[in-house]
């Protein structure tokens, strides 16, 4: 059991950095296509409302598949590491946009006439006025829907990547012990949510609130 | 190997993909089904006065909630057998998809039932109404249309990740994909007629979900006037 747990740890290790990249990529996309959701122009509108309603209609799975298996086809070879942080960027960023958005509409619209009226340009209007303010009001929203991405990086073992879940999936097959080695990984996986992603994300809280002079009740 | 799309192809595989879409849907349907009562279960256990089943309830919720369902499917699959249960791929599936998303169900109507404003059970116990009548006739009519969207919205969830039942051999629609390309040696086709096919399905299905949302929220506007 001594050599399992050791590739657990290095299973572990692996789900960790699927995480934190996928992370990164979604909170990247889901700022530029929240915003060009809002956007005037209706060709930009168009094109952010397309890629959040074919990502969030589709399943991850289907799109984890078809990045792996089928993009080849079009001669684009992705390693099962990228794919997998790609899809799930992808379909994560389509679920983050549409935060983004509530966010920023949610920002009071004195503070946009204020920011006009101080004659701000539309690119400082957005960075220094409206971006700081929707933090408070998204992060909520996005730490849950970070916790669903540390649960759907479970599903790139399924195309090869030698995660947690591979791990304990090649254990059990070897061993046939189910219930040590698939109830060590729900463990692994809800300990790191309970205990590392969650406090986390609720310190983000704390800081974006406390940037804007907002304290938690 | 033949590159690009070959549409003899496509419509060689498509009776197969149809009836596979019926299985999914069928998934769907059931593991909706029994998450509804299972939600049902975990509000009972939220809302008993006794604060240890409460707490245990609580900690349950919390951990299958932040547990992925791929690995929840593996453990029902293969530990069950370990205690003697041997159970289809189906009814794991079933049972699986049922507990993941009866714990968010449970938080849905545990949000309904708050919105109930408190006055209204103030205004029932001054009326002397029994608890099940004040629930019965008063409080339940009024949770139901604020939890609806949510309800839709897990409905649509559970559609998306039923793909994840073919990682344990059941026979919907993703599964028939991986077996009709691994049969052909071609990818493709299949997969990106899956894609199609949840796309055609689960855009109207989260349309109308945001047409009943829109519809409860008038209702409830028309409520505060």
């Amino acid at each position: 059991m001594n050599e399992h747990g050791v590739t657990l740890l290095l299973g572990t290790v692996t789900t960790i950095k699927v995480l934190v990249c996928s992370m990164i990529l979604y909170v990247i996309i889901s700022m530029i296509f929240g915003l060009m959701r809002l956007s005037k122009n209706l060709a930009i509108q168009g094109i952010a409302t397309v890629y959040i309603e074919f990502f969030r209609g589709t399943s991850l799975l289907v799109q984890l598949f078809w990045a792996y298996y089928v993009l080849p086809f079009f001669g684009i070879s992705l390693e099962a590491f990228t794919a997998g942080v790609v899809a799930l960027g992808l379909n994560f960023g389509a679920y983050g946009a549409e935060i983004v958005r509530a966010g920023i509409l949610a920002v009071p619209k004195g503070q946009w006439e204020a920011a006009h009226a101080l004659n701000f340009t539309p690119a400082k209007r957005i960075k220094r006025i409206i971006i700081p303010q929707i933090f408070p009001i998204i992060l909520p929203p996005a730490a849950n829907l970070t916790v669903e991405l540390l649960k759907a990086t479970a599903l790139v073992a399924l195309v090869t990547v030698v995660d947690l879940t591979f791990e304990a999936k090649q254990i059990n097959s070897i061993t046939w012990l189910s219930a040590q080695c698939f109830g060590t990984a729900l463990l692994i996986y809800y300990i790191i949510a309970r205990f590392a992603l969650v406090p986390f994300l609720r310190w983000l809280e704390v800081l974006a609130a406390r940037k804007v002079g907002k304290e938690r009740i | 190997m033949e590159m690009g799309w070959r549409w003899d192809f496509t419509i060689e595989i498509l009776p197969q993909m149809a009836i596979a879409t019926l299985n999914t849907i069928l998934a769907a349907g059931v593991g909706y089904a029994i998450a509804l009562v299972v939600g049902l279960f975990f509000l009972l256990g939220q809302r008993t006065p006794f604060r240890i089943i409460n707490w245990i309830n609580r900690e349950i919720v919390e951990f299958i909630r932040s547990t992925p369902l791929l690995i929840q499917l593996f453990f029902v699959y293969f530990v069950l057998p370990q205690f003697g249960i041997t159970l289809s791929a189906w009814i794991c599936g079933m049972i699986t998809i049922g507990l993941h998303f009866g714990t968010y169900l449970s938080e849905v109507y545990r949000g309904a039932l708050e919105g109930v404003s408190k006055t209204q059970w103030e205004a029932c116990r001054a009326l002397n109404f029994s608890t099940l009548y004040t629930y019965r006739r008063i409080v339940l009519p009024q949770a139901f249309p604020i939890a609806i969207p949510g309800m839709g919205n897990y409905l649509v969830g559970i559609f998306k990740d039923t793909p994840l039942l073919s990682t344990i051999g059941v026979a919907e629609l993703f599964h028939a994909a991986t077996a009709v390309g691994g049969y052909n040696y071609r990818y493709l086709e299949p997969y990106t007629l899956v894609g199609i096919i949840f796309l055609t399905l689960s855009i109207p299905a989260a349309m109308w979900v945001r047409k009943l949302e829109n519809d409860v929220n008038k209702a409830q506007g028309k409520i505060k006037k």
